[in-house]
């Protein structure tokens, strides 16, 4: 392969540092108009008066709506698996069609101006009066309220293995632990932004988005209106990470603005508007319990989870995932339960479920390392397991154990002395901690055309989203790869509903999916292409076998014969030939819905696959006051075949930046009194920056998995598992202090 | 945020004139008073530029001292020889404060009047006594772990977020206001008020009046000085406490001392306790922990911030310590 694998620069970089890549809120449009939100300020009640004549009267104004004016829009479709654009909903909410307000923030009024100072001075100028009703609002007093999550299609609430109980009181060594992690808010360096333009009953929309396609269906049921009607454009998204997959209120506004408007809309959510209507990561609330013999085998594994829904949706996180995966324990039993809030939806972030479940876990195990006078790496290599700890299904590919090998020789864990605050620099306490990284792996439907053109160019179009990753340039290496041609022979065309539809950017799920069906239309393609040289005259190609031709050099050759696609296409007159993959047809989008779901339900079965990993870090901790500085990270991952090794470490690296966030600083502070997030802006939402990251050395095995395409594991999400973990450890090295709820800020050391 | 005329002075004389307006705000470099106005916590209905008056330089002064003109960049004070060699504690106090863009804009008036960074303060959906008197305090049983352990009250518990300040108040700094009533000068010292039962009165200056300078006297002391800050992330942050400091030792008694801390009040806290309990001591740890100690025995926390009078007690300890040990070098 002459360009997987390699750190190829990404295709859009140029355009992005030029600032000619353009993302939804710099579209512009004759007769732009701008769009501001009011946010309600009580958690739960009625708006009794909601009075606009002040705010009308700001220059500039076109409109007010609001739930008395409004036209009425379609309620959130229900959910069902047979059309996934039904998960889409942000909230349940039929915003500004209803007088109930469900969360403190919730839009209850748009408005929408010439200009944006114009839009935002009338928005503040909207008096509103409400009566409130009683609402739920303190997520640690609702843990005697939490019920169990019912297993389903998707996700599976809980599982369970043997006696963990009785295992757990029978055994030599054991450890029942309680933890607590914090809501995290989405802010992805753009906010959300949107620009709508209803042509009569056509709507364009620009819109940074991880799942075009669904929010075309939902936007379609909203509006009434059939989903052809409906374009959504999105070729650069900057940065989601998982909040912007649903569709959230300010998308639904802006399209309402516009429908009532008759003019394009533009609406930019500030950073508050980011924190009060879109959904973040649930808070949790954990227990760990492990029994263990002398000798470090596991004899009971329990782990439980509790997380917070917002009662207008959101749904469960799977907190207890790698908690089935890890570990060899003889017992075993994991349980999710939920409750439920007057709050928004939670919604999915970076490794739902994983990021924050294996920092309870996988602080646990470093507890019962010590406890046995163990190192932890010895102590997870005696609980590895052959197969699947919960069901014993056979592992797809699984190489944990290479990775802390690799891990332990290029980290210096061998210098390590483990006894806590024994290792000293100065003033500054030195700790080092291990964790396991985790994350399954998904692949979903996908559906894609590749044209090779007599220029020799080729177009590979597919909806797919590009929110900075680098997906785009993953596939023209591929593409490249399959069908011998130079990297710069490669257009994508990608972000857009009128392409074939792709899959949705999550479940770090995306690149395989686009792979698997990349590859498939690419052999096609080689195919239609040969058998056309084999039927034109004087081609070097006729009379021969296509099991000997190979795609090389920018043709098709058996050998030395062969010709390039230039030649072909010119002998065989044709302009280009198509190569396809899926259907949007009706009919096809069906088929391709039963084919993907036969065949995730018949890989489950069969398999366990996922991306693993193991991550080592080095921690100082000012012996005055608590300080806790990262001085150096090691991750080493299992992550398949890697198809571009530079926006590979690039994903990898940002998994653990985000996780050194989630271990040290972020913190959704919702005062319990109101419901009302207090820190709704950067400066006091606190995300890492620069001097709180040192280098970070990124390594993967590059082994392929047999069972995915290419043998590529998705990357967007491992590479946050384990680090919370992994950090507590070390703090716990280097202090003799364990902290049990995160963030780690310096007040719990000292 | 609302319309608003703009105004850009030329000089002084026309500066205090505009301002006599009423609904008139001075704008410095902007990054807190447009943040303001962007959250409808400001609203004036006119700003008038002052960036362009001519008082944008660092004088040594015939007596010693030192006089900053209100409009110098924060950055530039920082940078400067003068303030690097002869008060060390003030160029890296700024140099712990916010980020590299923002210093480039703030100006020395602006930081010194700086707003609060309390949470309910910025939102109006929140009851603050020092947005609208008598509506009540959101931070009292909420989010108050970066609140005042000093001198706060039933109706604000809010503290001054300034780092600068808090080496100008160790420093005994002077600030020179100026009205069309004249001239007059405040001690930086008392220049930012406790709230008491009207923490809306957050300084001495009048709202016709402009910061012209601020003068530091000649303090031999301060060129053995220091600046810790610390806070809940490795730049960028507020400080949840900090200390600025400054030793003489002779023959291992302490001859002069200066401490002043943020971050515990809504005042930059000249700690004069604690300089009175080093003050002809030995240059110990013992002593230096007991004159923290002295310091914070008045300390009174609120429901979430009590760590800070122990973080505080550790801070003021380390940092003299350091000084002692170190000297001034950052
Ligand atoms: C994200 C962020 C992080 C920050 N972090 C820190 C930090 O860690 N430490 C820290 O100390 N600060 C920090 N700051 C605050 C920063 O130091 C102040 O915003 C800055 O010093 C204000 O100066 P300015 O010139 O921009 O003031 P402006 O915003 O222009 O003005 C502030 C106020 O002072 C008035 N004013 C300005 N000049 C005069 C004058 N000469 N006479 C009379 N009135 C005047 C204005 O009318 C206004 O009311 C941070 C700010 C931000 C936005
Ligand atoms: S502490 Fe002061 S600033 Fe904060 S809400 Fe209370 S009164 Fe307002």
């Amino acid at each position: 392969m002459t360009y997987v694998g390699q750190p190829v620069d990404r295709l859009d970089g140029t355009a992005k540092v030029t600032g000619e890549a353009r993302y939804s809120a710099e579209y512009p449009y004759p007769n732009m108009a701008y769009a501001a939100l009011v946010h309600s300020t009580i958690a739960r009640g009625r708006i009794t008066r909601i009075d606009s004549a002040t705010a009308r009267k700001t220059p500039g104004v076109l409109a007010v709506i609001t739930h008395e004016n409004a036209p009425p829009m379609k309620p959130a479709p229900k959910m069902t698996p047979m059309d996934l654009s039904t998960l889409a909903t942000g909230t349940t909410v039929n915003y500004l069609n209803t007088d109930e307000v469900h969360w403190n923030g919730q839009p209850i009024a748009v408005v929408v101006a010439e200009t944006l100072e114009a839009a935002r001075e009338a928005a503040h100028l909207v008096e509103v009066e409400y009566a409130e009703f009683p609402a739920v609002l303190d997520f640690a007093a609702e843990e005697g309220n939490a019920t169990p999550q019912k297993n389903s299609l998707i996700s599976e609430g809980g599982a369970k293995k043997g006696d963990p109980d009785a295992a757990l009181a029978a055994a030599p060594f054991s450890l029942d632990l309680r933890y607590t992690t914090p809501g995290h808010n989405h802010n992805a360096i753009e906010p959300h932004s949107t620009t709508a333009f209803w042509d009569k009953d056509r709507l364009i929309l620009h819109e940074g988005s991880q799942n075009i396609a669904w929010t075309q269906g939902h936007l379609a049921v909203r509006f009434d209106v059939p989903k052809e009607n409906i374009r959504v454009i999105s070729p650069f998204v900057g940065g989601a990470f998982g909040g912007k997959t649903m569709v959230w209120p300010g998308t639904v506004l802006t399209v309402l603005a516009a429908k009532v408007t008759g003019r394009p809309v533009r609406l930019m959510l500030t950073r508050e508007g980011v924190n009060r209507t879109v959904g973040g990561r649930t808070p949790s609330i954990q227990r760990v319990a492990i029994g263990a013999e002398a000798g470090g085998s596991m004899t009971a594994l329990i782990h439980t989870s509790i997380t917070q829904n917002g009662k207008v949706g959101g749904g469960p996180e799977q907190v207890t995932s790698q908690t089935r995966h890890l570990y060899d324990a003889a017992n075993l039993q994991v349980q999710q339960n939920l409750v439920e809030l007057d709050t928004i939806a939670n919604t999915v972030m970076r490794a739902p479920g994983e990021s924050i479940g294996s920092f309870a876990l996988e602080a646990t195990v470093d507890e019962l390392a010590y406890k046995l006078g163990m190192d932890p790496i010895e102590l997870r290599a005696r609980n590895e397991p052959a197969r699947n700890p919960i069901d014993g299904k056979a592992f797809a590919h699984r190489m944990l154990l290479e990775c802390y090998e690799v891990g332990a020789k290029e980290f210096g864990w061998g210098e390590r002395s483990p006894e806590p605050g024994s290792m000293r620099d100065g003033k500054w306490l030195i700790g080092m901690g291990v964790a396991s990284a985790y994350h399954p792996a998904w692949q979903f439907q996908a559906n894609v055309t590749v044209r090779l053109s007599a220029d020799g160019t080729v177009l590979v179009r597919c909806g797919f989203h590009e929110m900075g990753m680098g997906a785009a340039t993953a596939q023209a290496q591929i593409a490249a790869d399959a069908l011998g041609v130079p990297l710069g022979a490669i257009t994508v065309e990608y972000g857009d509903t009128a392409l074939p539809t792709g899959p949705g950017a999550g479940g770090s799920g995306q690149t395989a999916s686009i792979a698997a069906s990349l590859i498939t239309a690419c052999e096609k393609l080689r195919r239609s292409v040969f058998s056309v040289a084999r039927k034109t005259p004087g081609s070097p190609l006729r009379g021969r076998r296509f099991a000997d031709v190979r795609a090389k050099d920018g043709g098709l050759y058996d050998g030395s014969r062969g010709e390039s696609y230039q030649e072909i296409l010119r002998r065989a007159d044709r302009a280009s030939i198509e190569a396809q993959v899926g259907s949007d047809t009706r009919l096809g989008e069906i088929t391709g819905q039963v084919r993907f779901m036969s065949k995730f339900l018949m890989d489950r079965r069969r398999w366990v696959k996922a991306a693993c990993g193991a991550q080592f870090c080095e921690v100082r901790v000012d012996s005055d006051t608590g300080e806790i500085r990262i001085s150096r990270w090691l991750g080493v991952f299992d992550v398949g075949k890697v198809i571009n090794a530079k926006t590979a470490a690039s994903q990898l690296r940002g998994g653990i930046v985000m996780g050194i966030g989630m271990a040290l600083a972020e913190e959704t502070l919702v005062d319990p009194r109101n419901g009302r997030i207090m820190n709704a802006g950067l400066a006091e939402y606190h995300v890492p920056v620069h001097a709180d990251i040192p280098s970070i050395d990124i390594r993967y095995l590059d082994d392929p998995d047999p069972t995915m395409p290419l043998g590529l594991l998705g990357i967007g999400e491992v590479g946050i598992v384990g680090v919370a973990g992994a950090i507590a450890n070390a703090v716990y090295h280097a202090t003799g202090k364990r902290v049990r709820d995160l963030p780690i800020t310096l007040d719990k050391l000292l | 945020m609302k319309d608003f005329a703009y105004v850009s002075a030329q000089d002084v004389a026309t500066a205090v004139r505009a301002i006599a307006e009423p609904g008139a705000k001075f704008l410095g470099g902007g990054t807190n008073l447009v943040d303001l106005m962007r959250q409808n916590i400001e609203r004036p209905d006119t700003v008038i530029d002052i960036t362009r008056l001519p008082l944008d330089r660092v004088e040594e002064l015939p007596d010693g001292g030192v006089r900053i003109g209100a409009l110098v960049r924060n950055s530039h004070l920082a940078a400067h020889r003068v303030i690097r060699t002869r008060y060390p504690m003030l160029a890296q106090a700024i140099l712990t404060g916010a980020s590299g863009q923002l210093r480039n804009m703030a100006t020395v008036g602006g930081n010194v009047l700086q707003r609060t960074r309390c949470p309910y303060f910025a939102d109006l959906a929140a009851r603050c006594n020092k947005r609208e008197p008598g509506a009540g305090c959101d931070a009292i049983g909420g989010f108050n772990r970066n609140a005042a352990i000093f001198g706060a009250s039933d109706s604000c518990v809010a503290t001054h977020p300034s780092d600068m300040c808090v080496a100008l108040a160790a420093l005994d700094a002077t600030i020179e206001l100026e009205s069309v009533r004249g001239v007059r000068r405040l001690p930086l010292v008392g220049f930012h008020m406790l709230p008491g039962d009207s923490p809306q009165h957050e300084t001495a200056i009048a709202a016709d009046e402009l910061i012209t300078a601020i003068e530091l006297p000649e303090l031999p002391v301060a060129a053995r000085s220091r600046y810790r800050k610390v806070r809940d992330r490795a730049s960028y942050a507020f400080a949840l406490v900090s200390v600025a400091a400054a030793l003489e030792v002779r023959d291992g008694v302490i001859t002069e001392a200066r401490l002043a801390l943020g971050g515990v009040a809504a005042r930059p806290w000249r700690a004069h306790a604690a300089e009175r309990a080093l003050m002809g001591g030995p240059a110990t740890e013992e002593r230096f922990r007991l004159a923290a100690d002295a310091e914070l025995e008045g300390a009174v926390a609120q429901s979430q911030n009590a760590f800070k009078i122990e973080l505080a007690g550790r801070a003021i300890t380390a940092t003299l310590r350091q000084l002692q040990v170190e000297g001034s070098a950052a």
